[in-house]
């Protein structure tokens, strides 16, 4: 998409000669570097609880960034008003941490040849708000009709259409129109007069509204939650513990994600308080494992064109083999350390100041039947689906919580499991990986990933794989 | 400033007539704006600053007992009016809701004295002197101790803002609010490991901020207490949690309080009330009346009358926390605990809520304990509402016959909150508000701990 047909030249007819302006403002007290972040983002939601739609809500917000970078200091302004004297004043604001005489004469912005990995003609946000409160309504009825002990159902329908638009003073122009939706169902469930249980599934991407009928249904998620919900009912107490641990393929990669992803974000590596800084070239995990990071898959909830600092997101190697290979940069880290940038950079909105963030994040099939896995143990737990996760990137503590797990006995699948966490150490519990199966499967596309109070979208993926020792938060 | 709350106020007025004019039986209109500042300061260095400030707007309208919402942060006249036909228009997607609708007339209502949520001084004070703060605090933890090598910087906010409320049965509100924090993270290494913690201070005023120098030295002070901390057997044994964690175990009775989830049955505490769900030590106040507090405010986001509600009474279950809608459902009052953020039907928050001070001070506690972890950070989010299983990574200090024995990493600590609530053995008398939940020291019984 050129400039000129971009949603920001057409609809508040910003022109190249303004952003030049502007970027001459940020730049006029002598910084190394400054960017422009337009964001114009529309959302819709849609509740259904009770059997009924009880809330449908739109919006839009509309907002410029201003980001002005001198030697390892960072000045942010933002404005949600894009007439030219308020974007001057918040570039000015900006340009105060900055104090030198100015050096960049013109920019001559040239756009950057961004992926095409979700060309959504008529993205979910632009279509009937009747078709979509229908993914919910099909959703209640699905969950209600797998089993009669579902009391209740939950579902929600969200989506969203962001503009943006990145000019930078490295002369990088980039437009992006980005779709984004989710289905989500909470279903619980009750035998007698028993405990309630819950269970819980979605999934989504950058998606046209058609996903939703043909893959991605209303009915898949609901049979899902309503299936965990059910198999809660006769959930035992989780052990406690060190023991082997089998975790299935896709949502679980969020070991990954917090083991090993947000340790090796730049910033924290640039800054020295990440257990993995300084550790590029050493064994950090057994040799089976080889984790990637990559923004450029198509359709997924964590993918981009181009990052939120206007790069063209990248696939990173993290761990080839067990040995670290790389962090994942944004532009600022990757000019102080002298590294290549990965297209990292990301920010919640136009309000944030970008940092290194994951895209999707996954590890590479290996070679091992996954039946094999599970049968390989003795005493275990297989952990099906997780809930959130957390980690202490310094000390490389990390938590999951396992919301779906059984018992592993004598090489079989036996007794569901009531929730808990497991804990480990990043650099460690990644060497204890002694098996991985061959069926790597991403996520269903629920992902959202908080830094510093920032959330972006993000994806996992994993195949099955044997961890020989991990901490178990049961109560047994 | 006056004249641009009127603005708002005006504004938030002024889309409640246009959803009557244009068909809407009831409506309501939330309109906020507000200023931020934040500054980080690393190893000395100015590392970002960030000023900036603005506004959006939301309307929600009932057409009969359908509902719908949209919001917008372009607040042109033009804008307003897409805003409002967009939420009428959604009114016709949703279903007939038998409980939808406005607060009654007697519950709308506001505190009228002062509740001390703004102060002139965090807007008046120069950007180099808040730098400048950020700086004092990071020196004084960088300086405490040679093991503290590294630090992810100091930080200071601040907010200034205002909030408008207007609905269609003729409540208009507004109120101003302040608030400032300071705050610092340093890194300690021994032995080839590495550690970090942190402390803050928060407050409505910038005077009532605590010292640079002492934040910088307790933040100091609780990573160098981290170091060289292992793992502990697998076990069942006594759990105290500080003020910062005992924290966690107020949001967690707010979440099971939660009016939605207990419509829903999605509490282990729903049907509970009046049962004796804690301890005869535990009793929990949400009080949104308390001056100067971070959950005060004259009313509540459907221009309720905020309140102080007991939610528990020496260990019996006196009052869910409610809006509108929810007590509706349960055939009860509203607690004024409606929140929502610009848009879409209300939700509920807690105001204040807090566990009432015990009378042991936390070191007494500590000595009765013959073993037990003193839990001083948790992680993950290991807690189910509606069965109450409770399990997070923890870390913190053994305690050896009443005494800190050495720091323990990479636990798991589980229970049922029901039974850990039940088995609550003592609370310490060290409350004090950090934020809108608070609580003392919490001893609990027993619990799992997972390690080794």
């Amino acid at each position: 998409m050129g400039f000129e047909n971009s949603f920001f030249a057409r609809r508040y007819g910003i022109t190249g000669r303004d952003l030049d302006q502007y970027l001459s403002e940020a730049l006029a007290r002598g910084a190394d570097y400054a960017d422009l972040y337009f964001e114009y983002v529309a959302t819709s939601h849609i509740s259904l609880d009770e059997s009924i739609i009880k809330g449908a809500t739109e919006g839009v917000s509309l907002g410029v960034g201003v980001r002005v970078v001198s030697g390892e200091r960072t000045g942010y302004a933002y404005t949600d008003d894009l007439v030219p004297e308020k974007i001057r004043e918040a570039a000015r604001v900006a340009a105060c941490i900055a104090d030198a005489p100015a050096k960049v004469e013109k920019v001559g912005l040239q756009p950057v040849a961004a992926h095409k990995l979700y060309e959504v003609a008529l993205a979910p946000t632009e279509t009937s708000f009747k078709e979509r409160a229908a993914l919910v309504e099909r959703a209640d009825k699905a969950a209600r009709a797998f089993d009669p002990r579902i009391f209740q159902v939950q579902a929600t329908y969200a989506d969203s259409l962001r503009h943006v638009m990145v000019a930078s003073s490295d002369g990088a122009l980039s437009v992006d129109r980005q779709p984004l939706a989710r289905l989500s169902v909470t279903a619980l469930a009750r035998a007698g007069s028993g405990a309630p249980q819950r269970g819980y599934a979605g999934g989504g991407g950058r998606l046209p509204l058609d996903t939703f009928l043909t893959d991605k249904t209303p009915e898949r998620y609901a049979r899902e939650a309503a299936r965990q919900a059910i198999v809660q009912l006769d959930a035992v107490e989780a052990p406690a513990g060190e023991t082997t641990v089998v975790l299935g393929p896709g949502w679980p990669g969020i070991l990954l994600h917090e083991a090993v992803g947000h340790g090796l974000e730049a910033d924290f590596n640039r800054k020295g308080v990440s257990a993995f800084s300084g550790r590029i070239g050493e064994q950090v995990a057994s040799p089976l494992c080889t984790v990637v990071d990559d923004g450029t898959i198509p359709s997924r909830r964590g993918s981009l064109n181009v990052d939120d600092e206007g790069a063209p997101t990248t696939r990173t190697v993290l761990i080839e083999k067990g040995i670290l290979r790389g962090y994942l940069q944004d532009k600022l880290s990757s000019r102080i350390m002298g590294a290549k940038p990965t297209g990292n950079g990301r920010r919640e909105g136009y309000q944030h100041i970008p940092m290194p963030r994951m895209t999707n994040t996954f590890l590479l099939a290996g070679e091992s039947d996954p039946e094999e896995v599970i049968r390989s143990v003795a005493r275990g737990v297989y952990c099906a689906t997780f809930g959130g996760g957390q980690v202490d990137i310094t000390n490389g503590s990390f938590v999951f919580s396992a919301s779906e797990s059984y018992l592993i006995e004598d090489g079989h699948i036996t007794r569901p499991v009531r929730d808990a966490t497991l804990i480990g150490n990043g650099p460690e519990a990644m060497r204890h990986v002694s098996m991985v199966a061959n069926d790597l499967a991403l996520d269903e596309g629920m992902g959202t990933c908080g830094k510093e109070g920032q959330s972006v979208p993000v994806g996992v993926g994993l195949p099955t794989i044997r961890i020989d020792c991990m901490t178990v938060g049961g109560t047994k | 400033m006056n004249s641009s709350v009127n603005n708002l106020e005006e504004l938030a007025a002024g889309a409640v007539r246009l959803a009557r004019e244009l068909g809407a039986t009831d409506a309501e209109c939330t309109v906020s704006a507000g200023d931020e500042f934040t500054t980080n300061v690393r190893m000395g260095q100015v590392e970002s600053l960030k000023e900036s400030g603005s506004r959006g707007a939301g309307v929600r309208v009932l057409k009969g007992r359908r509902t719908g919402s949209s919001y917008t942060s372009d607040l042109s006249g033009e804008d307003v009016r897409r805003m409002v036909q967009a939420a009428l228009d959604l009114a016709s997607i949703t279903s007939e809701d038998p409980h939808a609708g406005l607060p009654e007339p007697e519950e709308l209502g506001r505190i009228d004295a002062d509740l001390k949520l703004y102060n002139d001084d965090i807007a008046s004070i120069e950007a180099a002197r808040k730098i400048e703060l950020a700086r004092e605090t990071e020196r004084a933890a960088l300086d405490f101790d040679p093991r503290i090598t590294n630090s992810e910087g100091a930080s200071f906010d601040s907010y200034t803002g205002q909030r408008v409320f207007a609905n269609s049965r003729g409540f208009l509100g507004s109120f101003r609010g302040s608030q400032c924090s300071l705050s610092t993270v340093p890194v300690a290494s021994q032995d080839n490991t590495m550690e970090r913690d942190y402390w803050y201070s928060a407050a409505r005023s910038l005077a009532a901020l605590e010292k640079p120098v002492d934040i910088g030295r307790i933040a100091a002070g609780r990573v160098l207490r981290r170091l060289g901390a292992r793992k502990v057997p697998t076990q069942k044994a006594a759990v105290v949690f500080e003020p910062r964690t005992a924290r966690t175990l107020i949001e967690h009775i707010f979440e099971a309080v939660h009016g939605e989830a207990i419509y829903q049955q999605a509490s282990f505490l729903a049907g509970k009330l009046d049962c004796r769900i804690a301890s005869e030590c535990l009793t929990v106040i949400d009080d949104g009346t308390l001056p100067g507090l971070f959950g005060s405010a004259p009313f509540d986001d459907e221009g309720v009358l905020t309140r102080r509600t007991p939610v528990i009474e020496r260990g019996v279950l006196k009052s869910y926390l409610l809006n509108t809608y929810t007590a509706r459902k349960l055939g009860l009052k509203t607690t004024g605990n409606a929140s929502r953020g610009l848009a879409g039907n209300a939700g509920i928050s807690h105001t204040n809520l807090f566990a009432g001070a015990g009378p042991l001070p936390p070191a007494e506690i500590v000595k009765n304990v013959r073993r037990g972890l003193f839990v001083t950070e948790l992680i993950g989010f290991g807690v189910n509402i509606v069965t109450g299983d409770y399990s997070r990574g923890a870390a913190g200090i053994w305690i050896e016959n009443g005494e800190f024995a050495y720091p323990v990493s990479e636990v798991t600590i589980a229970g049922n909150l029901g039974g850990m609530f039940t088995s609550i053995e003592a609370i310490g008398n060290d409350l004090e508000f950090r934020g809108s939940t608070a609580a003392p020291t919490i001893l609990i019984g027993e619990m799992t701990i997972s390690g080794s």
